[in-house]
């Protein structure tokens, strides 16, 4: 239960709260506030992962989202997370752990066999093998042994937000030069957002050392972060990675809210993801280190430097006992200094610079620490954990030191992914051996590391003057001078060098790509995969780009560098839902009678709003319910719900001309109180809608669309009006949502409405088939059109939302005697195929012409209107165009839709039309069906073969019209 | 994100507009005066240029007004948004741009 | 130098020294008897089938780029041939069967892995359509099953089939021989087999203008490295054909967009098909290396930017999430975006130009990439005989003329 590696004292961790946690089956303790790469280090647990590819065994690099190594399977059941990062996890108690792709431990891992086939397993062998017999016979067992964590088989049970904010500074990071800026930011008043990853704000003053106006730096920090935090217009997120830097200064953040802990509170979110529009952007966001390449870099207990002192100050952990450092620069010597005062062992400080400053040198040397100018670490040993390593000396000698840490620099990348992905240019600068920002795109300043800036008092002056704020900057008081750097990308020496930890690309495979010409970045990238593993190559893609430049003899800056992508850290899909789950995915609509539907029993479904598509009774199937719905309206009436017909008022004296050109048909010539129905197209000719047109007074019209083209076709009147006619004087008025509509359906429905109480005559002459009256039903205002969908009398009685209910309690209590039933969707669609009657995307589609449904006298009108030049297209006209017919099938089966007519034989069968609409017609007691087919027209009586799922059947093509053809119940 | 400053209510994030594509595009007529080519290039032709582009986009979410806007489609940067009735700003006029 | 397991073998025991480039990177010459402007996978394999068909080695492929580097390596890999009307039936079909046997056809595995496509039917509606698409498939002599939801669910265990899903499934469509396969290689297999017959392929090479000749033909292109001369030239520039088509002086029906795609961390299997959700639009297949490759709606602007919003990003993830529930945990990895040629009916453009001697091979929209070895063959086809490829002819320009559009999602009431 001890933790070996960890101080007696120092970090910023409770040790007044131990916490106990699980990793590979074994059982250890840490503190709050570590996080599981912090603790696993302090247990001295050096084995944390595998590779991909070799299933090497590796330990922690890192300390935040750079680690490519230590990947875990966190948690189990329905709340295990695959692949985090083991220094992301912040430890909680009772906290499980796993490394991901290995079996059956991280210890002995079977898939380690690969190690020992590499030499065979260069970057790209799979494309040169396992073709024969087939790749089939190869992918199975591929697949199986790729991928790394497992995802969880259950239903994630956790919960998500999104949250929207503004600001008129986002500042991105909260070391030096981030808190900087939003102090000088939020002190004009400006409304500030400091976004910091970690869950400790400060950054490097955290664990870096320094000075600041007379304060040790962690105290500066405490400082400005408190008067920050006492400040109104300033929000402080930790625990927030900014992800995404999109278009107009609009960026992207992901908080880890619960950090999946099992005791915080149950109302917390797991996640909360951030699309925030910000004035200005400040990048603060750092650097990161750099590996060095050579061979045998990956072993257990290889680190970076700034991570080895990284967890000394933040959590009290040395990371081992006796350390080599290897560097090409001044910075790793804090790490000497840090290790030695923290009481471990620095074998050697190894640099592969001849030349060393002598403040520098004198900086170790006097701590006894021995110096090897000029040399390099060109071989590690150890199975599982580092043992020692081999120095190549200045002058060419060999010599071991034993270790248990190796703490290397090849410098630092300052992070310039967000600026990156602003559509910012990025320059190579020599003197850092970096890329670095260059020319701005939007609203955005780089700042300290994440600029290139190499000092304490660089970062915070940069910081105070992208905060624009008064006054003067805050000044590092005893900081480290610049850290100067010699570029290093590889050193020369044999074995497998990595450059990209995770995917196991070797140097060796860099130039095997570069012999075998995938010499572009984006060709070592795809070819090799290196730096497209989860870390998306924040420690190998420099590295990488620098090998490529050398072996090519290109510059690195001519390499160039690929591209950086949303997300700057992996971010959980479910951030991206938040709570857009189940209804909410997309907003399911209501009826005003929905509950009373629901009371009735009825089956609803979604039809772009929820409606009842059929009202079974007890003991009653569907099919039942629809055929014995159907017969009522036939018999007596039925009622219908049919609110979400579109309806659209367009009012003014030009409404008549807009009409005349948005119709196939003339509605100019209606009679105010008629009715007429119309088909609309778009510009390619094709019917759009159809509907119903009632003239309400000479300049006021209300249109009708069906139930899906409601909003379409209103979004549709306003386009050419406001874009085509912006002369028409017109007024466009959706008001569907306004008015509900209760439609009587069958011949009692007048004597039912005339029960109910209408304030205007009923009778089939003055309120005759395709007529409209204004006025009172059952008390309620009204406005009822005779239209009829179903064959039948029928009254579409539209009021006030509000009072759809009223109306339909009053007609359900008076229509008893009339056998009064209601109608849902099924009946509804049956009644109609029984007349012949289209309906709008299921016998049309988005080809479908009024020359094909049989209106090909629309050509014939005078006057241009929407789609009508396209109808003249001589192919529009040809005879063997698809037609809208009726089919007779054989027997009392109905035939299926979407089956088709087949013609010719062989490799000539070619479909010759197919079933549109299909029903079981109880008023006929067989099967009656639609069809589009070609010629249909001209083929009437003709006999014709369908398949359907490989069945074949037969039936007869007919007129559309099989009900009532003389129009006598209608007009009754 | 984009954000479109609407004439009538103020600049307003991309998801309440809806882009309507090439703007400023002449409808050829009568139809019986327009032969099959001009028609179909009326239809379907495009300049779909990279850079300063003139497209029309309708506040859906909003005020429901088409209006006109002057973009660049390789850097998505606004130049000018002016009304229907309104010829085009010249290339260097700056409205309200982000 | 053959790819095979024996040189596998035998350059691993010889540490890798041996392999020879995959290309060249040659020099452009002044002329060639052809040049075909974009070194994607359009291009690459015009090139190859102009040399092994046809004998036309003079030819020289520019890319401004790096090959690979437009909508080739930015697709999310699917390859169909599930559709509605014969003509395109009959083109994505030959496309398939060439993808099936393009791995020995090129000696490079491009992993073409026929793990089929299944498209969901969230109502009755969408059942009948299904039931009408899979017939006219029948008939065009593609397969197609219509799968039962139980069928689904075995097939596609995480997707959420309970009955209160927001989109229910009712039911789906599957293409058994559809599937993915690796998209860079098929690029690289199409440049070294095309390199290995004496094509020209020439990186870093923007054309910059047309020469033409006293008739208005063309007779070059003007580049970045310089003029090159030829009386033959393909245009295959997925995203930008509108900017070529400019140089040359004409306009096309194309707008173009941008298509964002996504990738998850490597997972261990948990989806063994390519699913589409038309309610949603999010498409969603797992790659060899574990990771579950997404894609879904266009960036409804015109944008040459390769990049995408927030708003489709949400859109497409979030669906995923809901209708993938146990994915809710698992990490989005990268983003990318690739500009795409929108034409109004959906359907390619392929053939000739207004200006002679320039061709296209264009318009593909969102689904170029299952097109490649098609796209070669007519547009080689083209090239060499200077008559349109059989399965070419419907898709000519002219089409926009006459109103013969060829447009998928109307004509099936499916969208694609």
């Amino acid at each position: 239960m001890s933790q070996p590696f960890r101080l007696a004292a120092g970090g910023l961790i409770d040790r007044g709260r131990p916490l106990s946690f699980r990793f590979e089956g074994r059982d250890y303790r840490g503190y709050a506030g570590d996080t599981l790469a912090s603790a696993l280090l302090a247990n001295g647990v050096r084995l944390v992962g595998r590779s991909f590819k070799y299933h090497r065994p590796r330990g922690i690099l890192g300390f935040g989202p750079e680690e490519s190594n230590a990947l875990m399977q966190l948690g189990t059941g329905a709340r295990a997370a695959p692949n985090l990062r083991a220094t992301e996890i912040r430890l909680h108690d009772g906290l499980e752990a796993k490394a991901v792709n290995c079996w059956p431990n991280v210890r002995f891992d079977v898939g380690g066999v690969n190690n020992l086939l590499s030499r065979f397993l260069a970057a790209g062998f799979y494309y040169k093998t396992f073709m024969w017999p087939h790749w089939h016979v190869y992918e199975g067992v591929i697949r199986r042994a790729a991928g790394l964590g497992k995802a969880p088989k259950a239903a994630d049970p956790d919960r998500y937000e999104n949250r929207f904010a503004h600001c008129d500074v986002l500042v991105v990071g909260s070391g030096p030069a981030g808190l900087a800026a939003a102090r000088a930011a939020a002190g004009t008043g400006q409304r500030v957002i400091l976004a910091e990853q970690d869950h400790v704000l400060g950054g490097r003053l955290r664990w870096d050392g320094g000075e600041i106006d007379g304060l040790a730096a962690d105290r500066w920090a405490d400082e400005a972060i408190a008067a920050l935090g006492a400040m109104p217009n300033v929000r402080i997120l930790p625990n927030t990675a900014v992800t995404g830097y999109f278009d107009h200064d609009a960026l992207a953040m992901i908080e880890a809210v619960s950090g999946d802990d099992p005791a915080a509170p149950a109302q917390l979110p797991r996640y909360r993801q951030w699309q925030v529009r910000a004035g200005r952007v400040v990048l603060a966001a750092g650097a990161i280190e750099r590996p060095l390449v050579f061979p045998g870099n990956d072993r257990p207990g290889v680190m970076l430097a700034s991570a080895v002192r990284h967890y000394l100050a933040r959590y009290g952990v040395r990371a081992g006992n006796r350390a080599v450092i290897f560097t090409n620069n001044d910075e790793a010597y804090r790490t000497a200094i840090a290790f030695h005062a923290a009481g471990g062992t620095v074998a050697a400080v190894v640099d592969t610079r001849a030349d060393v400053d002598p403040a520098v040198a004198a900086s170790v040397e006097t701590l006894g620490i021995r110096l090897l100018r000029g040399a390099s670490v060109v071989a590690t040993r150890g199975a599982k954990a580092l043992r020692d390593v081999a120095v190549r000396r200045a002058d060419g000698g060999t010599l071991r030191l034993a270790c248990d840490l190796l703490a290397m620099s090849g410098g630092s990348n300052p992070n310039v992914g967000l600026f990156s992905q602003s559509g910012g240019r990025l320059a190579f600068d020599e003197q850092l051996t970096a890329f670095r920002p260059a020319q701005s795109v939007q609203n955005e300043r780089s700042v300290g590391a994440a600029a290139g800036l190499r000092t304490l008092d660089e970062a915070l002056a940069s910081g105070h003057a992208a905060g624009a704020g008064d006054g003067a900057a805050p000044r590092a008081t005893d900081a480290h001078p610049a850290a100067e750097i010699t570029a290093c990308w590889r050193i020369d020496a044999p074995g497998k060098a990595f450059v990209d930890m995770q995917n196991d690309v070797s140097a060796d495979d860099i130039g095997l790509a570069a012999r075998e010409s995938y010499r572009s970045v984006e060709h070592l990238k795809r070819y090799t995969t290196l730096g497209m593993a989860s870390d998306q190559g924040k420690t190998s893609n420099v590295n990488a780009l620098a090998i490529m430049a050398g072996l090519t003899g290109q510059g690195i800056a001519e390499t160039g560098t690929t591209r950086f992508r949303f997300p700057f850290v992996p971010v959980a899909l479910g951030a991206f839902a938040g709570r857009a789950h189940g209804e909410l995915l997309r907003p399911l609509r209501r009826l005003a009678l929905h509950d009373r539907h629901v009371a009735l029993g009825a089956i609803m479904e979604d039809y772009g709003w929820l409606r009842p598509s059929a009202y079974p009774r007890a003991g009653e199937t569907r099919f039942e319910a629809e055929q014995r719905e159907a017969r009522a309206v036939r018999d007596g009436v039925g009622i219908f719900d049919g609110s979400p017909l579109g309806k659209i008022e367009v009012r003014g004296p030009d409404a008549a001309r807009l009409l005349d050109f948005i119709y196939a048909s003339t509605m100019s010539t209606l009679k105010v109180g008629k009715v007429r129905y119309g088909l609309m197209l778009n510009e390619l000719g094709v019917v759009i809608d159809d509907g119903v047109c009632a003239r309400l007074g000479e300049d006021h019209f209300l249109v009708g669309a069906s139930s899906a083209g409601a909003d379409r076709i209103a979004a549709w009147l306003e386009e050419w009006l406001q874009c085509e006619f912006v002369d028409h004087d017109v007024l466009v008025a959706p008001v569907t949502t306004s008015w509900s509509v209760v439609t009587l359906t069958g011949p009692h429905a007048r004597d039912l409405l005339a029960e109910a109480g209408a304030s205007f005559p009923l009778g089939p002459e003055a309120f005759p088939h395709m007529s409209f009256q204004e006025g009172m039903v059952a008390g309620i205002e009204a406005r009822v059109m005779r239209v009829s969908y179903t064959g039948e009398t029928s009254y579409e009685i539209n009021v006030p939302t509000g009072r759809t209910a009223e109306l339909w309690d009053v007609l359900m209590r008076l229509g008893g005697r009339y056998g009064l039933t209601p109608i849902g969707i099924d009946a509804w669609n049956l009644l109609r195929l029984e007349k012949g009657y289209l309906h709008i995307g299921a016998d049309t589609d988005g080809t479908t012409t009024p020359l094909n449904i049989g209106w090909d006298h629309v050509l014939r009108r005078k006057g241009d209107f929407v789609g009508k030049r396209s109808l003249m297209l001589a192919l529009h006209r040809d005879p063997a165009r698809l037609q809208f017919v009726g089919l007779r099938a054989e027997g009392t089966e109905p035939l299926p839709i979407g089956a088709h007519l087949v013609r010719g034989k062989g490799a000539d069968r070619a479909s010759d039309g197919f079933v549109t609409s299909s029903a079981y017609s109880p008023v006929f007691g067989r099967g009656v069906a639609l069809a589009l087919v070609h010629g249909g027209t001209g083929r009437i009586g003709e006999t014709v073969a369908l398949e359907h799922d490989g069945r074949r059947l037969t039936a007869t093509i007919a007129q559309p019209t099989l009900y009532d053809p003389e129009g006598a119940r209608l007009n009754g | 994100m984009l954000q479109i400053s609407c004439p009538w209510c103020g600049p307003r994030d991309e998801i309440e507009f809806r882009c309507g594509g090439q703007s400023h595009v002449i409808r050829p007529g009568p139809p019986e005066e327009v032969d099959d080519a001009t028609w179909g290039r009326y239809l379907s032709e495009k300049i779909n240029p990279r850079g300063d582009h003139l497209e029309r986009w309708l506040h859906a979410a909003g005020c429901r007004r088409w209006f006109n806007v002057a973009r660049d489609t390789a850097t998505h940067r606004i130049r000018a948004v002016y009304h229907m009735v309104e010829a085009a700003p010249a290339i260097g006029d700056e409205g309200s741009a982000r | 130098m053959r790819y095979s397991a024996w040189t596998v073998f035998r350059q691993g025991l010889g540490g890798q020294r041996g392999w020879k480039p995959a290309w060249r990177s040659p020099d452009p010459k002044p002329d060639y008897e052809v040049i075909i402007i974009g070194g994607g996978g359009h291009g690459l394999a015009t090139a190859y089938y102009l040399a092994k068909t046809y004998g036309i080695r003079r030819v020289a492929v520019l890319e401004k780029g790096w090959i690979g580097g437009g909508n080739s390596g930015r697709n999310t890999t699917a390859i169909r041939s599930n559709y509605y009307y014969r003509a395109s039936a009959r083109m994505y079909e030959h496309s398939l069967k060439l993808y099936e046997g393009l791995s020995k056809e090129l000696n490079y595995n491009v992993m073409f892995s026929q793990r089929g496509m299944i498209s969901l039917a969230h109502s009755p509606h969408d059942v009948e359509l299904a039931h009408r698409q899979a017939g006219a498939m029948r008939l065009n002599g593609v397969d197609a099953d219509f799968l039962s939801p139980g069928e689904i669910a075995r097939r596609v265990p995480i997707l959420d089939m309970s009955p209160e899903a927001r989109f229910p499934v009712f039911g789906g469509l599957l293409q058994k021989r559809a599937g993915t396969a690796r998209h860079d290689a098929v690029v690289w297999g199409y440049a070294r087999a095309a390199d290995a017959l004496g094509v020209d392929i020439i990186q870093n090479c923007e054309v910059t203008g047309f020469r033409r000749g006293a008739d208005g033909a063309v007779i070059g292109v003007e580049t970045s490295r310089g003029p090159i001369a030829a009386t033959r030239i393909g245009v295959a520039v997925a995203g930008h054909s509108s900017r070529l088509a400019e140089m040359a002086g004409f306009r096309l029906p194309i707008t173009s967009y941008a298509l964002q795609a996504f990738v998850s961390e490597p997972l261990k299997p948990v989806l063994d098909t390519v699913i589409l959700s038309p309610a949603t639009g999010v498409y969603m297949s797992q790659s060899d290396k574990g990771g579950l490759v997404i894609g879904g709606g266009l960036d409804l602007y015109p944008s040459y930017a390769q990049r995408g919003n927030m708003p489709v990003i949400r859109n497409v993830l979030g669906a995923v999430a809901a209708q993938y529930p146990s994915l809710g945990r698992v990490r989005l990895l990268r983003q990318w975006a690739g500009i795409v040629d929108v034409v109004p009916d959906s359907s390619p453009i392929i053939g000739a130009s207004p200006v002679p001697g320039l061709f296209l091979d264009c318009g593909w929209g969102t689904g170029g990439f299952k097109a490649i070895p098609v796209g070669g063959t007519m547009l080689a086809h083209q090239l060499a005989t200077l008559t349109p490829h059989e399965l070419a002819e419907p898709f000519s320009l002219e089409r926009f003329t006459t109103g013969a559009l060829i447009d998928e999602a109307a004509g099936s009431g499916i969208a694609h």
